[in-house]
């Protein structure tokens, strides 16, 4: 547990980094790869939780997938190398406040619900098998529900952008 | 692994021994398929000769190559972002080292028995695109740029058919744990008899084709290197790389193919086994120790077979033009592949 302590120290620490050069840096593709930084550290979180299922979907989905559209679009219309003025705007007054109430918030209503109570040290495992067993048996028309609403998200998406 | 030197190695020394075979998993391959298929082969299929010098038959002359990059000047252009390039290199190999990890190379001579083996190369192999985007965006160059969206663009459109073609193996074998799909292709039969196992490139000649023209495309090699396009792009997102930083990619280059190679010879030809029914074997505990020395040897030469294919075509084929290419992944590769998943899970529950 120690060793596992430790490793999720120095990945949180990384991060938290990660996470603020996200919003103070200047330039706009440091900011989408500061942000690929965090979710590589979810991601060793998950592997952390011995969820790795979870942690390789994460990589697919958001490293290999999302960041990767992020970066394609904004070096496809904003580009510049170096420092790019007017990134961050005048809303910090508005914008920490709201974030403190919101920490303040859920760290309240977790203290309140959980107090002291621990998490099982010697908890189950739950492997791919497990997920797969619920995901296509007792929550198979959820899941279908979820196919269909992506689904008709693409649909829209192309006959948005289709001009013909 | 620590079965096969009969001492038990502590936990340490046994991911010292893990790193160092990872270290020679990828850069042995990567030597070998540059010589014997990048200058030997190339020229034969050209009519030269090839290096001669070198070494009897040119034979030293990667070893020379390495040499004069080493010693290159590090060149970084002025308006360059100094600290993404020099990052970006460096990010395509570490995706190289993380696909290599799972590839499983005998009974126990694995580096990790990952339970979602397969998931995790495609995962992983995605992020070399970041890489290359990074390269082609911070060298400050126009050309560069275009070769990075380029790539990109190929290997987003190339990676669903490959992860498509995967499904059919792995709804057949019943599993994603490389190592039980190498099993269950040696243990099982084919119309009822177990001679040669079950390889899928028997039953899934479709997903084989498919994940290799997947393959072919993710590595950018001809017919589909319009992001490293020499004659249009000026090598693309390499351009500004020299020394070095352009031999981390060059390396980066063949030890992926090998690497990709080594995969699908797990995925589609049975991997480190031979098929159990001529030892009489039958599970993974009844393999005999000395597969653990016979499997790499078994995974390098598939993996060498299968290059020779991927380099085949490269020297053989012009270039795609870039919207054929999209055309080519979109409107074929994926829609045969999905069909190829139908078909599959169909037999698979009909027997």
């Amino acid at each position: 547990m120690v060793a596992q302590n430790i490793g999720f120290a120095i990945i949180a620490i990384v991060m938290v980094v990660g996470a603020l050069r996200v919003v103070t840096t200047t330039n706009v593709v440091h900011a989408a790869l500061w942000l690929v930084v965090v979710l590589a550290g979810a991601a060793a979180q998950y592997i952390l939780l011995a969820a790795e299922f979870v942690a390789v979907t994460q990589v697919l989905v958001y490293i290999g997938a999302v960041m990767v559209l992020f970066l394609f679009g904004t070096m496809l219309t904003r580009s510049r190398i170096g420092r790019d003025s007017g990134l961050n705007n005048s809303y910090a007054k508005l914008g920490i406040p709201v974030a403190v109430v919101l920490f303040a918030a859920m760290s309240l209503a977790l203290a309140d619900s959980f107090g002291t109570e621990k998490l099982p040290t010697d908890g189950e495992i739950v492997t791919t098998q497990q997920v797969s067993d619920q995901i296509f048996g007792p929550y198979l028309l959820p899941f279908w529900a979820l196919s269909f609403v992506l689904l008709a998200a693409v649909i829209g998406a192309i006959v948005l952008a289709r001009k013909d | 692994m620590h079965s096969l030197l009969a001492v038990e190695i502590p936990y340490w020394g046994q991911s010292v021994l893990r790193v160092l075979g990872g270290l020679v998993a990828v850069l042995l391959p990567a030597g070998t398929i540059v010589y014997v298929f990048l200058f030997k082969m190339m020229s034969f299929m050209q009519s030269r000769l090839g290096p001669m010098e070198a070494g009897p038959y040119g034979s030293m002359q990667l070893f020379a190559e390495v040499g004069k990059w080493l010693q290159k000047e590090d060149i970084q252009p002025d308006n360059a972002d100094k600290r993404i390039f020099r990052m970006a290199p460096i990010i395509v190999l570490m995706s190289t080292f993380l696909l290599v990890a799972v590839v499983p190379f005998g009974p126990d001579a694995w580096f990790t028995n990952f339970e979602t083996g397969v998931f995790y190369a495609l995962a992983v192999s995605s992020i070399s695109v970041l890489g290359i985007l990074m390269a082609g965006w911070s060298s400050a160059n126009k050309y560069s740029l275009l070769g990075g969206l380029r790539a990109a663009g190929q290997l987003i459109a190339y990676e669903l058919p490959m992860v498509l073609a995967v499904m059919g193996v792995v709804i057949q074998a019943g599993t994603m744990n490389l190592q039980q799909i190498v099993v269950a292709q040696n243990a099982g039969s084919i119309f009822g008899t177990d001679i040669v196992g079950n390889p899928y490139v028997l039953t899934q000649f479709v997903g084989f084709v498919v994940f290799m023209i997947a393959v072919q495309a993710e590595l950018t090699q001809a017919p589909f290197d319009m992001p490293i396009a020499e004659s249009e792009l000026v090598s693309g997102y390499m351009t500004e790389y020299s020394g070095f930083r352009f031999l981390i990619f060059f390396i980066g280059e063949f030890a992926t193919a090998g690497v990709f190679a080594m995969i699908a010879s797990t995925l589609f030809l049975g991997g480190w086994g031979v098929p159990f029914s001529w030892f009489g074997w039958t599970t993974m505990d009844s393999v005999a120790n000395w597969m653990n020395v016979a499997g790499p040897l078994i995974v390098f030469t598939k993996m060498m077979v299968l290059t020779f294919l991927i380099m085949w075509i490269r020297f053989s084929y012009p270039r795609f033009r870039e919207d054929q290419l999209q055309r080519f992944a979109w409107k074929v590769l994926i829609p045969v592949s999905l069909a190829n998943i139908m078909v599959t899970a169909v037999l698979k529950v009909a027997f």
